[in-house]
C-alpha cells in the first residue's frame, strides 16, 4: 500500500468510471466507498466480470478470481490495484 | 406474424430488411418486430426469393398473419427480374411512410425532402438508408453513413471523432441524437475496452468449423442462390399452406417444410401428426443454432453486412417507461397463465459444488482474463445434459399433452437494468463446450440488455433456467413459462455444513430446485432429473 496518492486518485477516477459503464443509470460516483460494490449497483456476476476485464484492459492488472472478495468495496478495490500498480 | 412467447398477441411491423425478389437463406434476419418487450428480429424458416411483402411498416397484425411470401428458391433470376420492379411500386407507400416518420426527428440521408415524387420512382427508391439496408448488394457508401442520426448529431460526431457506428440512439426508432453523441464521446475510453474484450470474446467462438452435427443453419453470408427446394414457408409459413398452430410450431421445431407435408386435416390442412410423420422420415435437427457467420454478420462484420443493422444500436421504439409498463403487462399474462393452467410441483436439492468450483478455479487460472468461464456456465450445461438424460423436463405442452424436444434450448432469464425480465434461449446448449456457452452467455446478456434479440431466442426455449444466487437468494421457486413444462433455479453458493459418513464438513453448496408441469412429468422424473444436472456437476471435467 504505498502507492504514491497521485496513481491511488487517478486509479479512483477510473474504477469509477469503468463502473457508470456497466452500470449507466447508477451514479457510480456517489457510491459508498466501504460498502460492496457489487450490492450497491445491483450488478451481476457477469458484469462483474465485465468490469474486473475492463480494468485488465486500462492498467494490465490481472486480478484473480480468488482476490475477488479483495476489490469488492471501492476502497479495497483501489488499493489492491495501487499496490499491484506499485 | 410469429408467436416471440406465449404473452404475445400481436406484434407492429418496424421494418422489412428484405424486398420482392430477394432471395434469402433459413436464418436471415428479414424483418424487426416490436412486441411489447423489445423489438425482435425476426429470421426466416426457409430457403427462397421473397414475394409479396404483405404487411407494411407501422401495422400491428395478430400473431399468425402471414408478413410475405415467399417463392420457391429455384426461382430466383425471373422472380427478381418480374417480382422486383413490379413490386417494388406496391411496397413503395410503405417506405415512404416509414421514412416521414423518421424524417421527423430529422434524418440524415442525403435525399431527404421527405415524400417527394422522386422517392416513389423505383431507382432513387434505393437511396433512403432503411431501403440500402435491405439491398442485397454491399453498398458502396462508408458504413458510417448507414447509421441514422440527425445531421447536428453526425457534425458533433464528426467534430468529437466518434464513430457513429459505435453510438446508442435513443431517438425515434433508435436515431442518434446530439446526446447519444455527447454520451458516447465520455465513455469513449471504455467503449475501446469493450470493444476489444468483444473482439477477444469472438475468437473464442465455435469458430472456424459449425459445430452443430445436424445441417447448420446456412449462414446468411452465402448469399448465393439458394439449392432449389420446393415451395418454400416463411415466417410465418406461406399463405397458401394451410396448418394448424401446433403444426407451424412443431414443424419448425423438427425442421419441417410445411410446405413439403401432405396435410390430412380439415381442407387439406397439415396437421400435428402429419408434421411429425414428416419429422420421422427426417430425423429432427437442431438447426437453429447461430454459425459463426450468423455471428459476424449480426455485427455487421460479415460481407454481406448491409441486410443486417449495426448491431451495437439498440432500437428501443418506445419512452423506457411506456416499455416498461408493457412489459409487466407481458409477464403478468404469461405468468398468470402459467399458474391458471399449469399444475406446478417443486422440487428442490442441495448440491455440492466443491469439486466444480475447484476445477473451475484451476481452469480459469490457465485462462486468458477474457475467457474466463462464471460457475453458472457449468452449471448450464449440466442442466442441459441432464435435459438429455431426463427428456419429460424439455419440451412443451400443447392442447394435445407433452411433445419432447430433442434440441435442448435452455432459456435464461436476464434482468434488465431498467427492471423486467426476458428469457431468450441459448441453442443447442447440451452440445455446446464450456467456451461457446460462455461466449453464448455473455453475448445473450449484452444484446438482451440493449434489447436486441432474435427470434428464434424469443421462441425455442425449450426449458428455462434462472440464477438469483447474485442477488444472495438461497433458493428460487419458479413459474413455469408456457408452454414449456420445466423452470429450473439456482441459487447461491453458498459454504455451508455438509454431513457424510458421520462426519461433519464444510462446503461450497448450492440448492437447485426445480418447477414442473404435473401434466407432463411426476415427482419421480423431476427428482432424476435434478440429481442428473448434481451428478453432472461432480464430473466438471466432462462437461
Amino acid at each position: 500500500m504505498k502507492a504514491p496518492i497521485a496513481s491511488e486518485s487517478q486509479l479512483r477516477e477510473l474504477v469509477i468510471e469503468l463502473l457508470s459503464h456497466i452500470a449507466p443509470e447508477v451514479d457510480a460516483g456517489g457510491i459508498d466507498p466501504d460498502k460492496s460494490i457489487q450490492d450497491q449497483l445491483d450488478i451481476d456476476s457477469i458484469d462483474f466480470l465485465n468490469f474486473i476485464m475492463a480494468v485488465h484492459e486500462k492498467t494490465a492488472i490481472d486480478v484473480p478470481e480468488r482476490d475477488y472478495a479483495k476489490v469488492a468495496t471501492l476502497n479495497d478495490c483501489v488499493r489492491y490495484l495501487a499496490a499491484k500498480a506499485g | 406474424m410469429p408467436s416471440l412467447g406465449a404473452d404475445m398477441d400481436a406484434g407492429r411491423l418496424l421494418e422489412w430488411y428484405v424486398k420482392p425478389g430477394d432471395s434469402v437463406k433459413r436464418g436471415d434476419i428479414v424483418a424487426l418486430v416490436d412486441t411489447d418487450k423489445a423489438a425482435i428480429e425476426v429470421e426466416i424458416f426457409d430457403d427462397g426469393v421473397i414475394g409479396d411483402l404483405l404487411v407494411p411498416p407501422g401495422e400491428t397484425v395478430p400473431v399468425g398473419t402471414p408478413l410475405a411470401t415467399v417463392l420457391p428458391a429455384g426461382t430466383v433470376v425471373e422472380a427478381a427480374a418480374q417480382a422486383g420492379p413490379a413490386e417494388t411500386a406496391a411496397v413503395e407507400p410503405a417506405s415512404v411512410e416509414t421514412a416521414s416518420v423518421e424524417a421527423a426527428p430529422v434524418e440524415a440521408a442525403p435525399v431527404e425532402p421527405a415524400g417527394t415524387p422522386a422517392k416513389a420512382a423505383p431507382p432513387p427508391a434505393a437511396a433512403p438508408p432503411h431501403a440500402a439496408e435491405a439491398a442485397p448488394e454491399p453498398i458502396p457508401e462508408s458504413p458510417a453513413a448507414r447509421p441514422q442520426a440527425t445531421p447536428a448529431a453526425r457534425n458533433h460526431a464528426r467534430v468529437l471523432g466518434i464513430d457513429l457506428a459505435e453510438v446508442t440512439g435513443s431517438g425515434k426508432h433508435g436515431v442518434i441524437t446530439c446526446q447519444d453523441v455527447d454520451a458516447a464521446a465520455k465513455v469513449a475510453e471504455a467503449a475501446v475496452a469493450e470493444a476489444a474484450s468483444r473482439e477477444v470474446e469472438r475468437p473464442a467462438a465455435p469458430t472456424g468449423a459449425a459445430p452443430t452435427p445436424a445441417p447448420p443453419r446456412p449462414a446468411p453470408a452465402a448469399r448465393a442462390p439458394a439449392p432449389a427446394a420446393g415451395p418454400a414457408v416463411a415466417e410465418p409459413p406461406a399463405v397458401h399452406v394451410r396448418a394448424s398452430p401446433l403444426a407451424r410450431r412443431l414443424a419448425a421445431e423438427f425442421d419441417v417444410e410445411l410446405a413439403a407435408v401432405t396435410g390430412t386435416g380439415p381442407a387439406g390442412a397439415v396437421t400435428e401428426d402429419d408434421v411429425r410423420a414428416a419429422a420421422g422420415a427426417v430425423p429432427s435437427a437442431p438447426g437453429t443454432s447461430r454459425t459463426p457467420a450468423e455471428v459476424a454478420a449480426l455485427s455487421g462484420a460479415g460481407p454481406t453486412g448491409p441486410t443486417i443493422p449495426e448491431a451495437p444500436e439498440p432500437r428501443p421504439s418506445e419512452p423506457g417507461d411506456q416499455r416498461y409498463a408493457a412489459m409487466r403487462r407481458a409477464i403478468a399474462a404469461a405468468m398468470s397463465k402459467s399458474k391458471r393452467e399449469i399444475p406446478h410441483y417443486y422440487l428442490s436439492l442441495n448440491v455440492d459444488m466443491t469439486r466444480a468450483l475447484a476445477w473451475l478455479e484451476a481452469a480459469n487460472l490457465e485462462r486468458p482474463i477474457t475467457g474466463r468461464l462464471l460457475p453458472a456456465v457449468l452449471v448450464l450445461k449440466a442442466t442441459a445434459l441432464a435435459a438429455r438424460d431426463v427428456p419429460d423436463v424439455n419440451g412443451f405442452y400443447l392442447e394435445d399433452g407433452f411433445h419432447p424436444s430433442e434440441a435442448v434450448h435452455l432459456g435464461v432469464g436476464i434482468s434488465l437494468r431498467q427492471g423486467g425480465l426476458i428469457a431468450p434461449a441459448i441453442h443447442d446448449a447440451d452440445q455446446k463446450d464450456l467456451d461457446a456457452l460462455m461466449t453464448d452467455l455473455r453475448d445473450l446478456v449484452k444484446r438482451t440488455r440493449n434489447l436486441q434479440l432474435r427470434s428464434s431466442e424469443l421462441s425455442d426455449a425449450t426449458m428455462t433456467t434462472t440464477n438469483l444466487g447474485d442477488q444472495g437468494v438461497e433458493s428460487v421457486f419458479g413459474i413455469i413459462y408456457p408452454p414449456q413444462v420445466a423452470l429450473v433455479g439456482y441459487g447461491r453458493i453458498l459454504e455451508r455444513p455438509w454431513a457424510e459418513n458421520g462426519m461433519l464438513a464444510v462446503r461450497k453448496q448450492m440448492h437447485l430446485t426445480l418447477a414442473a408441469d404435473h401434466r407432463a412429468s411426476d415427482g419421480h422424473r423431476g427428482g432424476l432429473f435434478l440429481t442428473a444436472i448434481s451428478d453432472h456437476l461432480q464430473h466438471p471435467e466432462e462437461l
